[in-house]
C-alpha cells in the first residue's frame, strides 16, 4: 500500500492534452535544462580532475557535506518532532505556527542569515547570554554554517513528513490503539514504519538544501577557508580569478544535486505536494 | 471464563453540529445487538466512543464491572487499555505488516514473545479459514480476504467488546455471506467448527449495520437509532414485526419466522413446514426464514395446486404505502403465535376485490423460492 511511482498503463488513452500545452512546456524545461548544458559545455573536462581536487576545493567539499549531513540530522531531531506535532497534535494556535515554519522557505536567505546573526551573533540577546553564560562564540564559526544550513531546510523535511503524515491517516493508529498498543507502540511500530518513505524523501530534500545554502552562511558564518566556506561559497570566491576552478565546482554540486534526485524523486515530488 | 465475561453497561451523552447522541445501555455478557439506523444517527459516534476514540461530554460506561469512562470523576481510560476491539468497514492492515504480523501484533502488544505471538496468530488465522494466507501482505489479499484477516486480528486482541463497524459492506455481494457465516461463528451463534481453544464462550458485541439481515442472522437484539437516540430496543423478531418508529417500519420491511433448518426450508415450534431456499451453514440449527412482503400473495379462499407455503390469517392492519397497500397480518383462532405481523403488499385494486378490512379471515401465499432460510441466533 505504500505508493511508488505510479504506473502508467499504455493501454489508457485518457482524454489527452491540448496539443497547444507542449509549446510553453518545452520552454520551461529548456530553461531548466539549458543552463546546465551550458556549464557541462563550458568545462574544461580535461583539466576537471586536476581543478577539483585542490586543496581549497576539497577542504570545500568536505566541509559541506559535513555540515550538510550534521544540519539534515538536527533537521530530523527536531523538525520530525515539529512535524508529528503539527499534523497529529489538536492544540489550539497551531494554525499560526505553521506559516512561522514554512518563513525560512520564502524568505531570502541572507535575510535569514542576518536574523540569525542579530539574535545568535556577539549584540543579539541569544549571543549575548551564550557568551557570558558559556563562552561560546557562534557567528564565523563551523557551528555558525550548521545553524544557517538548518534554518533554511527544515522547512523541507517538516513540510514533506507533516505531508506523509496526513496521508497515512490516523485510521490505522486508531486501529493499533484498540489492539492494545500503548501510544509509543502505535508511533514506534505503526506511525514511523507508515511514514518512513515521507522521513526518506524529507531528508534527502533537507540535505540538498543544505548542501547548496549560500546567503544564509555569508551573511552569518562569512566565508573562512576550512572553517565556513563551503562549496557554494568557494565557487562564489573564485569565479572572477579562476573560471575554470568555479565551472569544475559547480559541476560537482550539480553531480550531488543529480544523484539526490535520483535517490529521492518520486516521493519528494509528492511529498511537497 | 463463559459467563459475567464482557457485560456492558453504558449511559453517554456527546453532542455533534448535526445531532446529540443520547444512550443508555445494558447489555448482557456475550450478547450481540444490532444497531441500526439512518445515516448520521450516531451510529459511529456510539462505537468510537466505547471504543475510548472519542470523550463524551457526559457520561460512564463500564465493561465487566471495570469502569472506562465516568466524566463526574473524570476517568477516561485510553483506548489501548479498554480491551475494546473494533473491526470497520475497511480492513485497514497495517501494510508494512505481513497478514501473521498483522494478527500477531495484538498478542505482543499484550506481552506475548515474538514466537508465541506468531503461534496465536497462526491459530487465530486458521480459525478464520485464512492460515494460507499468514505470509502475504495485505496488497495482496482480496477485499474479503482482507476483513477475514481483520477479523482475526481483532479477535487476537482478546477484546472483552467487540465493535463492529459496518464489516460487510466493502465487500462484493458474492464474498460477504461467507463473511458473514465466519462473523456468526466467532460471535458464538453456536454451529459447528467454533475455533479449538478460543472463543468457546459468545462474545458480546456491537455490530453497526445496514442490513436487517445482519441483524437477524448475527444478533439476538437490535436497537434502532435515530438522531442519536435509542428509538427501538428488543429482540429482533419484534422490533420488524411491531415497527414503532418510522425508520423501524422501514427496515422491517421484511417477513421474518423463526423456526428450525430443515430438509427443503425451515420448521416453525409449532411444527408448519415454511419451504425455502436454504442458505448458509443451516444444517438442523436454529434458523429464519425471510421473505419480502411484496412475495406474498393474498386469497380469500385457500388456494390450491401449487407448491406454495399458504397460512391462514387473521387481516389486522391496512397500511398505504407509496402504490401499494401493505396488509398486517394476525393470528386466527387457534393459530400458531408467529403469524402475527407477518405483511403481505397489494396493489389498492386487490384490496378491493379480496372485501379486506381488518378482521376478515384470508390466507397468505408464498412461493418457496422467494424465502430464503438463514441461520438464526437461538
Amino acid at each position: 500500500m505504500i505508493p511508488g511511482a505510479p504506473v502508467r498503463d499504455r493501454h489508457v488513452v485518457g482524454v489527452g492534452l491540448p496539443r497547444v500545452l507542449w509549446v510553453p512546456a518545452l520552454v520551461g524545461l529548456a530553461l531548466i535544462a539549458l543552463p546546465v548544458v551550458g556549464l557541462v559545455v563550458r568545462a574544461d573536462l580535461a583539466r576537471f580532475p586536476e581543478l577539483v581536487t585542490g586543496g581549497a576545493a576539497l577542504s570545500a567539499l568536505g566541509l559541506s557535506l559535513r555540515t550538510a549531513a550534521v544540519s539534515t540530522l538536527l533537521c530530523l531531531l527536531f523538525g520530525g518532532p515539529l512535524a508529528a506535532v503539527l499534523a497529529r497534535s489538536g492544540a489550539p494556535g497551531l494554525r499560526l505556527i505553521r506559516p512561522i515554519v514554512l518563513l525560512p522557505l520564502v524568505l531570502p536567505p541572507v535575510v535569514g542569515g542576518l536574523a540569525l546573526l542579530y539574535t545568535v551573533g556577539r549584540t543579539g540577546f541569544g549571543g549575548r547570554v551564550l557568551e557570558l553564560w558559556f563562552g561560546i562564540t557562534v557567528p564565523f564559526t563551523t557551528a555558525a554554517v550548521v545553524l544557517a544550513q538548518t534554518f533554511v531546510s527544515m522547512p523541507f523535511l517538516v513540510v514533506s513528513l507533516e505531508g506523509a503524515l496526513r496521508t497515512a491517516g490516523e485510521r490505522y493508529e486508531s486501529v493499533a490503539a484498540t489492539l492494545g498498543a500503548s501510544p509509543a507502540t502505535v508511533f514506534r511500530r505503526v506511525t514511523l514504519p507508515l511514514v518512513l518513505p515521507g522521513v526518506g524523501s524529507g531528508l534527502v530534500l533537507a540535505f540538498a538544501r543544505a548542501l547548496g545554502e549560500f546567503g544564509a552562511t555569508i551573511a552569518f558564518a562569512g566565508s573562512l577557508q576550512g572553517t565556513t566556506q563551503t562549496l557554494p561559497l568557494l565557487v562564489y570566491q573564485v569565479r572572477e580569478v579562476d573560471v575554470d576552478g568555479a565551472v569544475a565546482l559547480s559541476l560537482v554540486l550539480v553531480v550531488v544535486a543529480v544523484l539526490v534526485i535520483a535517490v529521492a524523486r518520486p516521493r519528494a515530488a509528492e511529498g511537497l505536494g | 471464563m463463559s459467563e459475567g465475561r464482557g457485560r456492558l453497561v453504558a449511559e453517554l451523552t456527546l453532542r455533534r453540529p448535526s445531532f446529540t447522541l443520547d444512550v443508555a445501555l445494558e447489555i448482557p455478557a456475550g450478547q450481540v445487538v444490532a444497531v441500526l439506523g439512518p445515516n448520521g444517527a450516531g451510529k459511529s459516534t456510539l462505537l468510537d466512543t466505547l471504543a475510548g476514540l472519542l470523550r463524551p461530554d457526559a457520561g460512564r460506561i463500564e465493561l465487566d464491572g471495570r469502569l472506562l469512562t465516568d466524566t463526574r470523576t473524570r476517568v477516561h481510560v485510553p483506548a489501548h487499555r479498554r480491551r475494546v476491539g473494533l473491526l470497520a468497514q475497511q480492513a485497514l492492515l497495517f501494510p508494512h505488516l505481513t497478514v501473521r504480523d498483522n494478527v500477531a501484533f495484538g498478542p505482543r502488544c499484550a506481552g506475548a514473545s515474538r514466537a508465541e505471538a506468531a503461534r496465536l496468530a497462526g491459530d487465530w488465522l486458521a480459525d478464520v479459514d485464512a492460515a494460507d494466507l499468514a505470509a502475504r501482505r495485505p496488497t495482496q489479499l482480496s477485499g474479503g480476504q482482507a476483513q477475514r484477516v481483520a477479523l482475526a486480528r481483532a479477535l487476537a486482541g482478546e477484546p472483552e467488546l467487540l465493535l463492529l463497524d459496518e464489516p460487510l459492506s466493502a465487500l462484493d455481494v458474492d464474498v460477504a455471506p461467507a463473511m458473514r457465516a465466519l462473523l456468526r461463528r466467532v460471535l458464538g451463534g453456536g454451529g459447528p467448527g467454533v475455533g479449538a481453544g478460543h472463543g468457546e464462550a459468545p462474545r458480546t458485541a456491537l455490530l453497526v449495520t445496514h442490513h436487517l439481515l445482519d441483524a437477524v442472522v448475527l444478533a439476538d437484539r437490535v436497537l434502532v437509532l435515530v438522531e442519536g437516540r435509542v428509538v427501538e430496543d428488543g429482540p429482533a423478531r419484534e422490533v420488524l414485526a411491531r415497527p414503532r418508529s418510522p425508520f423501524g417500519a422501514r427496515i422491517a420491511g421484511l417477513n421474518l419466522v423463526s423456526g428450525t433448518a430443515c430438509e427443503g426450508g425451515l420448521r416453525t415450534d409449532d411444527g408448519t413446514l415454511v419451504s425455502g431456499r436454504p442458505g448458509h451453514g443451516t444444517n438442523g440449527g436454529p434458523a429464519v426464514a425471510v421473505f419480502p412482503p411484496s412475495a406474498v400473495s393474498v386469497f380469500r379462499d385457500r388456494p390450491d395446486g401449487s407448491p406454495r407455503n399458504v397460512f391462514p390469517v387473521l387481516l389486522v392492519a391496512l397500511e398505504p404505502h407509496a402504490e401499494v397497500v401493505r396488509m398486517r397480518a394476525g393470528v386466527p383462532a387457534g393459530g400458531p403465535d408467529w403469524l402475527d405481523g407477518l405483511a403481505a403488499d397489494v396493489t389498492p385494486a386487490a384490496v378491493a376485490d379480496l372485501g379486506a378490512e381488518p378482521g376478515v379471515p384470508l390466507w397468505f401465499a408464498v412461493k418457496a423460492n422467494e424465502v430464503g432460510i438463514h441461520p438464526a441466533t437461538r
